[in-house]
This record gives structure tokens, C-alpha cells and sequence, in this order.
């Protein structure tokens, strides 16, 4: 700890933070443009000026920047000096002459970083009376809008969307005061990580487009913390709502996971929650086969009537809530419950579970991740599946550079020293893969193999790391010595990474995974591992257990169950359509909880309008383990109810006696009780009946507009907006607003700080924990002194076969992921279908990039445009899965390809 | 006694004041073209709406009585809808002061009553009307940065010409 001293003042702080930085920590205001607390400092904006003085009898000083000053004990500064006062006044001014007059028509008016640093030094009145310089605008996709004119070169967009995560094609162009930020020419932005650049750059030059269609001020949206739906990493979020509806997704900062930045997939995938096909009313399916909208009595009486035999049977899901899961399960019964994932994915995420368990390496968050000095991937491809963990991955690397830098004395916040001074260093990232990936741009060394052989990689790694680890029979030479190689990378770490996961396409590369960090750990390394899991509440699903799907058709086809009742979940992309038919086809009553129109649910005869995530609350376990709350953002009005109060409706309507709560925390304590092993997401966030000082927490800022006129079309006498019973918020403008626990922050906003940066008010020490700790609970951690027995099974090499392909999945960003693909911006970023070939076997069946093959798979004949992958190894090919219109199919597995027959080619 | 007597006095002193008080409704009274009444939505010297949707007079509002929408035409901003609940209003006139666009104005028309309140209500096209107002010559989009059809960049007030970015020339 050092001492400085700020205008009389004495302050505690890290000496090897910046002066910015730890003056911001404590909660002093310095105006500051071009530093970033996760992009360190580059001193261009000029900004952070303050005086600096040599000793107590030093009455001129200097001015310094603080963000390029070290917090060395015993700086004495001055912010609030008139010469500091007047430099920072003067720059604004400067920075303001070619500023456009368009606060009014900008979509970061209101939080505007811009606006915020412009009031706080008092420029308030314009001097310059000259010409302004003007810029054209690029299209750069459906994401990020784009007005250059705003831009005060400060440099951040091109030092986070290149430097930070690895994207090529935003640059700045032109010379002196004419520098451009933008592409070569327009066109898409490629980065799946484009969407922060809205977030990062202090002025409106970059904008969420998806907001701009039906805009809305920030002080006009109500926020929700929320838990991102879109894959497994649970990156904190908050959605904004106007007008009953979602209209933007915020970045919600959480110290130990997604921390600054969300991928594309998570900030533009919502739309679905506004999407044609939503469920508003319950629908009841008539004699004809079509479905009627009716009243909720209506349906669930029918419901009812069909419980009462007690031939229910449940299939949960993995995109559906903790609660709604367990409230299905009681209704149901433990036995009758089963788990809504394909079998396979079952065992894996099994066996994902029994890792984390049994240990002896703790999962890492994403932050631990961030700070490993050494990363093995194996089979997984993370910037299609687990995107933010890509990003992560990018900062890890750079581990080496950090430490370079500290030898030299650089401190680890001068970001273009430390680059320079690490531009050759980078901390090992191994990454075994089927196909090449977006991070091997960063790889010391890649390999392309089939998953069994990529198991056999991990496993010879384990073994050359612990030999007490099962040795690989039958390795070549040159296999043997890559892994030594990899071995002793990792075991020269401090503090060394596994990564592997569901987009590895087998259980026994999760197991290789297993096996490099137990032996890591073994031999007194701080291993970690990650394990990515397809959906946000995979694990939690996992955790609560449940029947294979398969027990499900067995049972409906053996006349021990009836009815039918699948809790958010479209079947069809589950299992191969033949058995999804059947399975339905058996059952005599099928009961569907959504909130979207998909196949399944045309095969209902009772559909229910389940909440999406903004019209619920719930938990959701991610990858890590960590349990995390998602609050209710819009009080839907119509028929939308949460799947857990729905299911608690039909059980009091069928006179059962379990699944019966009159809120969420009734139902937590039920599920504590019933699954001890998950009694703690309790502590996943504050009940209910949580108050500040006697308040609620109000959802909307203070400043919310309209509310006796939003309505008023409709009714004069401005009713009182709904009450959420489950959570501590009140639906409006009244209410507490100020620190609270982490889990609870609707949105961030300080006094002068109306834009996302006003973030600095609310933690320990800027770029740190929140106040009061991160959010969430782990519930999953090794059991002290666990060391389970390595895994033995290793698969036999990988071999070709005549005529036949292994088939592996071809995870992506876009379109890979269901309910991301239902927003309409994601949607035209989705591309068709395609099969990726080796170039060599392409030759074999003389096709070229774009043709149309066919794949003949599971029984069925799909065609699909051929897709050449340099990288991908002979005798393999890459499905890309989960895209609408793709049948699903369990891989990886063997199938024929052939040339499509001409009629098909188009 | 005293008092009440001097009261008396200068009440029957009122007698021969100037009368005050008008015969409204026949009789109108002289308000200035600064008095806050009905509030209207002007247009701009093209002839097009004035407001750009900022949300502006609707943070200002104390009583929080405007309610609008954002939609767009041509990168041109325009409020989907407009909404203004009379019956909240308090004509205190902040609306007006914080429109960047001298689209909201206050008018010297008080003469809104009506029998039920629903009706007090005024939507966009009971707001709308088809001149400028008080501020003739102003039109936001000659002087903002963003591009409207029939403005192009570089085209507004005191705007140099795009910037060529492939030009090195100082
Ligand atoms: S960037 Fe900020 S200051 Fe500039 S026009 Fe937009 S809101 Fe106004
Ligand atoms: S575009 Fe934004 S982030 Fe980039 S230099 Fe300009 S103001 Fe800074
Ligand atoms: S990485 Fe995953 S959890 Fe995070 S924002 Fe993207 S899709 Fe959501
Ligand atoms: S302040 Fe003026 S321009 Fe802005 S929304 Fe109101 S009327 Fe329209
Ligand atoms: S923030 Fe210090 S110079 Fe820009």
C-alpha cells in the first residue's frame, strides 16, 4: 500500500495502479477519455490532466496525466488545482470544435461518456466559430451502427477491437486530424465481440442498432440483472425494457465471469423475447388439429383433468430455470421427470459434473481463466461456443507479456509498452482441435486431429505429466515427443488452464481433459479447468438429475405413462425426427410450456405461454458451477406467466398437493430441501422480501418519463403498474436506488455518471469486485482432499475408412444456438447449412467450395453446400449443428457422402 | 370601529377603479405570445415536423404528462407517436425550454375544457400544426451533423466537405 496525497487530502492505494485508477477507486471524479480500466492506459486524450507536485513546499507543480502516472507513495496532486481545472477545460474544448450538433438525434445522448466529461469540467459554451470537418458513415452490419462525425479519436475502438479481441477489420485511416475510425469499405463488422465497441467508445459513433429501431433514452428503460441465455458461460447481463418490451441488452459487469464485455450472441440474441412467434395466450388444440387461443381457466382445467390419472410424465430442460425444472419435477414426481437433452449430451454433461465433483482441479471462472499462464484446449472451438471464453483466452496469452513487463520495470497498465515489450511473447496456448479456429491466430501451437485422437493427445500429455496417468499404447514417436513438449509447457506454469467441453464432439476428450489437470494437480500444479456446456442451465439440469429422454419415449410407448408435459423444450432438436414422431405419436396428451412457437408444440394439445427470461426469475447454473439469479424485467399483462407459477396452478387445479408455492423463495427452500446438493442458490441473490431502509428496489431510474401519458390512451386513471411478488423490485420509479448487494443492480448510475462507466461508483476498486462480492454462488467445488482415479478408457487411434466419414459438429456463433437464431439481427448473420471437407477428399468427390453434397446420416439423406476446410483432417467432416432447418443428430458418427444428385444441385 | 369603517371606504373607493375583470366569454382577453397554454408541435420553414423524438420534453416534464416513440425515415428522426395528457399538464413551459428543436411550444390558448378527461388527451395529430410558431427561420437539420435526404454530410451550416480518409495531404 502506498499513501498519496490529493488536494490535502491522504488516500490508501495500490502503488502499482495509476493515479486515475486510484483516485476513481476512491471515488474522486478526473475526466478521462482514452483509459479503460480493462484496456489499461495510452495517454491520447489528454483529459486526465492533474497537477502534480514535488514536496509540501512545491507551490507550482506540473501537470501530469494521471492515468500515465504511477500512484507511487507520496505523490501529492492536486485535482482540483485552477491551472489542472483550466488545461482539462481547455481540452474538452479542443475535442468539442468539430463535434457535431447532435445530442438530439444520438443514440448515446443521455449516456453519453462525452456529455458526462464535457459538464464535469464546465466547458458549457462554444467558441469556436469556425467550419466543422465531416465524415461519411459505414454499414457495418446489423449490430453496430455507425456516425464518424462524433468521434473525438480517443482511440479505444481499435485498442479494444483489435488489440483485445483479435478482430482485423476495424482500423483507424487517414492522417492528422482527419483519422477514421471504421473498415476498408463497408461491410460486416467480423468480430463476434463487435457489440462492446457500442460500450467501449465514449461517444455515439458506435450504437446498438437493434436499439436504434425502437430507441429509447436510458433514462427511460427499466433494467433487470439477468443471466445471459445464449450458451453456457452465464455472463451477467441487463436486458432494458420500454413500453412492455425488450429493446436493448447491457453489459452487467460481474468481477469473476464476463467482467466488461459480452459476445454479439449475447448482446443481439434477445430479439427472440419480441419475436412473431411468441406465445401470448394459452392455445388448446381442437377437434380439426388447429389451435385455438383460450382462457386460462379453460386450459388449465383441461390440464387439470389430464393430471389426475397420475400418467403424467415431464421432460425438463436445459434453457428452462432451476425452478421451473424442480417445479415440474414435483409435479410429476423424481421418477417421472426426465432430463430434456439428447442422451448423449446426458452422459457427457455426466461426466462433466463427476470432473468438477471429484476433482482434484476446480473449475475456473472466467477471470481465474484470464490469469493462467498456460492453456490447453482440446476439442473445443470457443469462439463458436463458449464466444466470452475466447476472449478470455486472448488475455491469458498475454500473461507472458505482463511478466516481461514487470522485469523491466514497465507497469502492467502502460498499455503500449507492454505490448511492445511482449510483442514476440506470448504464454503457451495449445489448441487441438478437429477444424482451425478464430484463436489460432494466438496459438504457439495448433493441431488438427479427429476427437479420438485429440483424446489420445490429452491423455498422452496426462501421462508425460504424471506417469501414474495411463500411457497411450501404441503412439508414434514424434505424437510422444509433441507431448512431452506440451507436458512440460504446463508444468512450467504457475497457474495452468484445461480447456475443453461439449464442443469437443466426445466424453473421452472431457476425460483426457480430466486427466492433464489431476495430473497438473498431482504434481503441485494450481490447475484449473474449464468445461463449457452447450445451454445456460445445462448444469443445473444436470445437477438435479433426471431420466434420459430415451426412458421417456419407453415409457409413453409401454402405456406406463399418458400425458406428456415438455417445460421449454423443443424435442426436435434433441433427438432425430423419426423418434421425436414416435415418441409423440405415443403419447396421448402432450402439454407444452413456451414461449416460442417450434415444432413440438404444434404437436400439443395444451400450449402453455411460458416467461421468457425478461418475464421471469429463476436461477441458472453455468459452466463454472456458479448459481446466478435472473430477475423479472417486464410484469407481462397478458397471458405470460412463469413456467414454475404455471405448473403450480395446474397442480392446485388437478387438487395435488406438491408443486404448490405462492412465490419463488417458497420454492427454493422446497428445492434446498429436496436437493441439499443445491440448497445453496438461495444465496444466489436476496428474497423477496429484501428492503433498504423499509424500500423496494426500483427497476426504472429516477428520471423515467411519461407515466401519467403512457396509458393514456388507453385509460385516464393511470393504474398502478404491476408488483412483481418474487423479487425486491418495485415496477416503477419509486424505490431505493443506491448500493445494494451485487446481485441486485438494475442498472448503473451515478451522480455525473450517466453512461456505463458510471460502473467505477459501484466497485471495491475499479476493475475489481463489486461491492459486497461478485455475484452468484458456486455450488459445485472438488471435495477437500478429492484426488479421484484417472480415467483409463483411451480410445483407439482414429482411422479412415473407405467410403464413410466421420462426422464431427461445426459449432457456430450464429445460428448454432436456438433462441439467439430467432432475433431477427443474429438471423442475418446466420449462414446455411454447409459440410466441411478436407480438400483432398472434396477432390475425391470432385466438389468445390459451395457445391451441394449429400450426407447421408442416421437414415436420412440431408444435402448441403460443401464447405472446403484446408484444416480439417482426411476421413473427417464438419456438420455444422443446431442451424434451423437441420435435423439434429447425435455426433460425432460415421456416414456416407456423396456428390448431390444434379436435380438437387441449384 | 375604525377598521371596519376604513374597510368599508376602501371598498366603495373600487367604484371608481379601472374595471379589471372582462366579459369573457364574449370579451377575450389580451394574452402575450409568451403566455404557456395549449401546447403545440411546429414544423420547420420545409414544412416538415419540427421534432426529432429526444425525449427531452418528456424528461422535463414534472408531471411527467408526454409520452412519445422514436422512428425514423431516411435517417431523418421523427416520434412515432406523441402524446400529451392535458389533464396532467401544469403549462409550467419546461417542455419548451428544453426543446433543442423549438419543436414544442407553449401558445397563448387556454381554452381546453372539456367534460371528460379522456378527451383531454392529445395525440400527434391534434398537436401537430402546419407552421413554424414562435422561431420562424430555425430548422434543426441545417445545423446537425446527421444526413437527411436532399442534405448530404458535409451540407449543413459551417460543414466542410467529407473528409477524403485515403488522402494524406495535411
Ligand atoms: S456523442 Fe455525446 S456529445 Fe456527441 S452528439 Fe452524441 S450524445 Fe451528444
Ligand atoms: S470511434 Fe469512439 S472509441 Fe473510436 S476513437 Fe472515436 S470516439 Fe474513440
Ligand atoms: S459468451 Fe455465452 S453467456 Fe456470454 S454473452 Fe456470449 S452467449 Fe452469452
Ligand atoms: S424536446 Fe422537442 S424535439 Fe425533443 S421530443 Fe420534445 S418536442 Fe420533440
Ligand atoms: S485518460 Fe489519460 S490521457 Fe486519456
Amino acid at each position: 500500500m502506498a499513501t498519496i496525497h490529493v488536494d490535502g487530502r491522504d488516500y490508501e492505494v495500490q502503488p502499482t495502479d495509476n493515479l486515475l485508477h486510484a483516485c476513481l477507486s476512491h471515488g474522486l471524479d478526473i475526466p478521462y477519455f482514452c483509459w479503460h480500466p480493462a484496456l489499461g492506459s495510452v495517454g491520447a486524450c489528454r483529459q486526465c490532466a492533474v497537477k502534480e507536485f514535488r514536496g509540501e513546499d512545491d507551490r507550482a507543480g506540473r501537470i501530469v496525466m494521471s492515468c500515465m502516472t504511477p500512484a507511487a507513495d507520496g505523490t501529492r496532486l492536486s485535482i482540483a488545482e485552477a491551472e489542472a481545472v483550466a488545461f482539462r477545460k481547455s481540452i474538452i474544448e479542443w475535442l468539442m470544435t468539430n463535434h457535431p450538433h447532435d445530442c438530439p438525434v444520438c443514440e448515446e445522448g443521455g449516456e453519453c461518456h462525452l456529455q458526462d466529461m464535457t459538464l464535469m469540467t464546465g466547458h458549457s459554451y462554444r467558441r469556436y466559430r469556425f467550419t466543422k470537418r465531416t465524415y461519411r458513415n459505414q454499414y457495418l452490419g446489423p449490430f453496430v451502427g455507425h456516425e464518424m462525425n462524433r468521434c473525438i479519436a480517443c482511440y479505444r475502438c481499435v485498442r479494444f477491437y483489435r488489440d483485445y479481441a483479435g478482430g482485423r477489420d476495424l482500423d483507424v485511416y487517414a492522417a492528422h486530424n482527419h483519422v477514421y475510425f471504421g473498415r476498408h469499405e463497408d461491410g460486416v463488422l467480423e468480430s463476434e465481440f463487435s457489440g462492446n465497441l457500442v460500450e467501449v467508445c465514449p461517444t455515439g459513433v458506435f450504437t446498438d442498432r437493434t436499439l436504434a429501431n425502437v430507441y429509447t433514452r436510458k433514462w427511460d428503460l427499466k433494467g433487470a440483472p439477468s443471466v445471459c441465455v445464449h450458451c453456457g458461460l452465464g455472463c451477467n447481463t441487463i436486458p432494458n425494457a420500454r413500453y412492455g418490451e425488450v429493446r436493448r441488452i447491457l453489459n452487467r459487469y460481474n468481477g469473476e465471469v464476463n467482467r466488461y464485455f459480452l459476445c454479439d450472441r449475447g448482446r443481439f440474441g434477445y430479439g427472440f423475447v419480441n419475436g412473431p412467434k411468441r406465445i401470448r395466450r394459452p392455445l388448446l388444440a381442437q377437434d380439426d388439429g388447429a389451435a385455438e387461443p383460450v382462457a386460462p381457466t379453460v386450459a388449465l382445467g383441461r390440464w387439470a383433468s389430464l393430471l389426475r390419472d397420475g400418467r403424467a410424465i415431464g421432460i425438463g430442460s436445459p434453457r428452462a430455470s432451476l425452478e421451473a425444472n424442480f417445479a415440474l419435477r414435483a409435479l410429476v414426481g423424481p421418477e417421472r421427470f426426465h432430463a430434456g437433452v439428447a442422451d448423449a449430451e446426458g452422459r457427457l454433461l455426466e461426466t462433466v459434473v463427476a470432473i468438477l465433483r471429484d476433482g482434484p482441479a476446480p473449475a475456473a471462472s472466467l477471470r481465474q481463466a484470464e490469469d493462467s499462464d498456460a492453456v490447453l484446449v482440446l476439442g473445443e472451438d470457443a469462439p463458436n461456443t463458449a464466444p466470452r471464453l475466447a476472449l478470455t483466452l486472448r488475455q491469458a496469452v498475454r500473461r507472458a507479456a505482463f511478466a516481461l513487463a514487470e522485469q523491466q520495470k514497465i507497469p502492467h497498465w502502460q498499455d503500449a509498452a507492454v505490448r511492445d515489450a511482449g510483442r514476440d511473447v506470448r504464454s503457451p496456448l495449445v489448441i487441438a482441435t478437429p477444424d482451425a479456429t478464430r484463436l489460432d491466430d494466438i496459438a504457439m501451437a495448433t493441431l488438427r486431429g479427429a476427437p479420438d485422437d485429440i483424446a489420445r493427445l490429452g491423455f498422452a500429455i496426462a501421462h508425460a505429466i504424471d506417469p501414474a496417468a495411463p500411457a497411450v499404447e501404441g503412439l508414434t514417436e514424434s505424437a510422444r515427443e509433441q507431448a512431452e513438449r506440451f507436458a512440460a509447457l504446463l508444468q512450467a506454469a504457475a497457474r495452468p488452464l484445461v480447456v475443453s467441453g461439449y464442443g469437443s464432439g466426445g466424453e473421452a476428450v472431457i476425460r483426457a481433459a480430466a486427466n492433464v489437470a489431476q495430473a497438473l494437480r498431482r504434481t503441485g500444479r494450481d490447475a484449473r479447468i474449464v468445461l463449457t456446456v452447450p445451454e445456460c442451465n445445462s448444469l443445473g439440469l444436470a445437477l438435479m438429475g433426471g431420466a434420459p429422454l430415451s426412458a421417456a419415449h419407453a415409457a409413453l410407448r409401454d402405456g406406463r405413462a399418458r400425458t406428456l408435459i415438455v417445460l421449454e423444450n423443443d424435442l426436435y432438436r434433441r433427438a432425430d425426427r423419426a423418434s421425436v414422431d414416435a415418441m409423440l405419436g405415443a403419447a396421448e396428451h402432450v402439454v407444452v410450456l413456451d414461449h416460442t412457437l417450434n415444432e413440438t408444440a404444434y404437436h400439443a394439445d395444451i400450449v402453455i405461454p411460458a416467461g421468457t427470461f425478461v418475464e421471469a426469475d429463476g436461477t441458472f447454473i453455468s459452466n463454472e458451477g456458479r448459481a446466478q439469479r435472473f430477475f423479472q424485467l417486464i410484469v407481462a399483462e397478458d397471458g405470460v406467466k412463469e413456467s414454475w407459477r404455471w405448473l403450480n396452478e395446474a397442480a392446485r387445479a388437478a387438487g395435488k398437493s406438491n408443486a404448490r408455492w405462492d412465490t419463488l423463495d417458497d420454492l427454493i427452500t422446497a428445492l434446498g430441501e429436496q436437493l441439499p446438493a443445491l440448497a445453496a442458490i438461495r444465496d444466489a441473490a436476496p428474497a423477496a422480501d429484501f428492503r433498504i431502509a423499509g424500500n423496494r428496489i426500483r427497476s426504472a431510474p429516477h428520471r423515467y418519463s411519461g407515466r401519467t401519458a403512457i396509458h393514456a390512451d388507453l385509460t385516464v386513471h393511470e393504474p398502478k403498474p404491476p408488483q412483481n411478488p418474487d423479487a425486491p423490485y418495485t415496477n416503477s420509479m419509486e424505490g431505493y436506488y443506491g448500493r445494494m448487494p451485487p446481485a441486485l443492480y438494475p442498472f448503473f448510475w451515478a451522480p455525473s455518471w450517466n453512461s456505463v462507466q458510471a460502473l467505477n461508483k459501484f466497485q471495491d476498486e475499479v476493475g475489481g469486485a463489486l461491492h459486497g462480492g461478485d455475484p452468484g454462488v458456486r455450488v459445485i467445488e472438488p471435495r477437500p482432499g478429492a484426488d479421484s482415479d484417472y480415467a483409463q478408457e483411451i480410445p483407439r487411434p482414429f482411422a479412415r475408412r473407405d467410403g464413410e466419414w466421420l462426422v464431427v459438429p461445426q459449432y457456430r456463433v450464429f445460428g448454432s444456438e436456438e433462441l439467439s437464431a430467432l432475433a431477427a439481427a443474429v438471423a442475418e448473420r446466420v449462414t446455411g447449412p454447409s459440410l466441411g471437407l478436407n480438400p483432398e477428399d472434396a477432390a475425391m468427390l470432385a466438389v468445390v467450395d459451395g457445391d451441394a453434397v449429400a450426407l447421408e446420416l442416421g437414415g436420412a439423406s440431408h444435402v448441403l453446400s460443401a464447405q472446403i476446410r484446408p484444416a480439417l483432417p482426411r476421413g473427417v467432416a464438419a456438420l455444422s449443428i443446431g442451424l434451423p432447418g437441420l435435423p439434429a443428430v447425435a455426433l460425432p458418427a460415421w456416414a456416407r457422402i456423396l456428390p448431390a444428385p444434379p436435380e438437387l444441385r441449384t | 370601529m375604525l377598521s371596519a369603517l376604513r374597510t368599508l371606504w376602501l371598498t366603495f373607493l373600487h367604484l371608481f377603479h379601472r374595471r379589471e375583470t372582462i366579459r369573457y366569454p364574449e370579451q377575450k382577453p389580451y394574452l402575450a405570445p409568451r403566455y404557456r397554454g395549449r401546447i403545440i408541435l411546429s414544423r420547420d420553414p420545409d414544412g416538415e415536423e419540427r421534432c426529432v423524438s429526444c425525449y427531452l420534453c418528456a424528461v422535463a416534464c414534472p408531471v411527467d404528462c408526454i409520452s412519445l416513440q422514436k422512428t425514423a425515415e431516411d435517417g431523418r428522426w421523427y416520434p412515432e407517436f406523441f402524446r400529451i395528457n392535458f389533464s396532467r399538464c401544469i403549462f409550467c413551459g419546461y417542455c419548451e425550454e428544453a426543446c433543442p428543436t423549438y419543436a414544442i411550444q407553449l401558445t397563448p390558448d387556454f381554452e381546453m375544457s372539456e367534460y371528460e378527461r379522456r378527451n383531454l388527451v392529445y395525440e400527434k395529430e391534434d398537436l401537430l400544426i402546419s407552421g413554424t410558431g414562435k422561431y420562424p427561420g430555425y430548422s434543426f437539420y441545417r445545423v446537425s451533423g446527421l444526413a437527411i435526404p436532399g442534405k448530404d454530410k458535409g451540407e449543413a451550416e459551417g460543414e466542410e466537405p467529407p473528409v477524403d480518409v485515403k488522402g494524406l495531404l495535411p
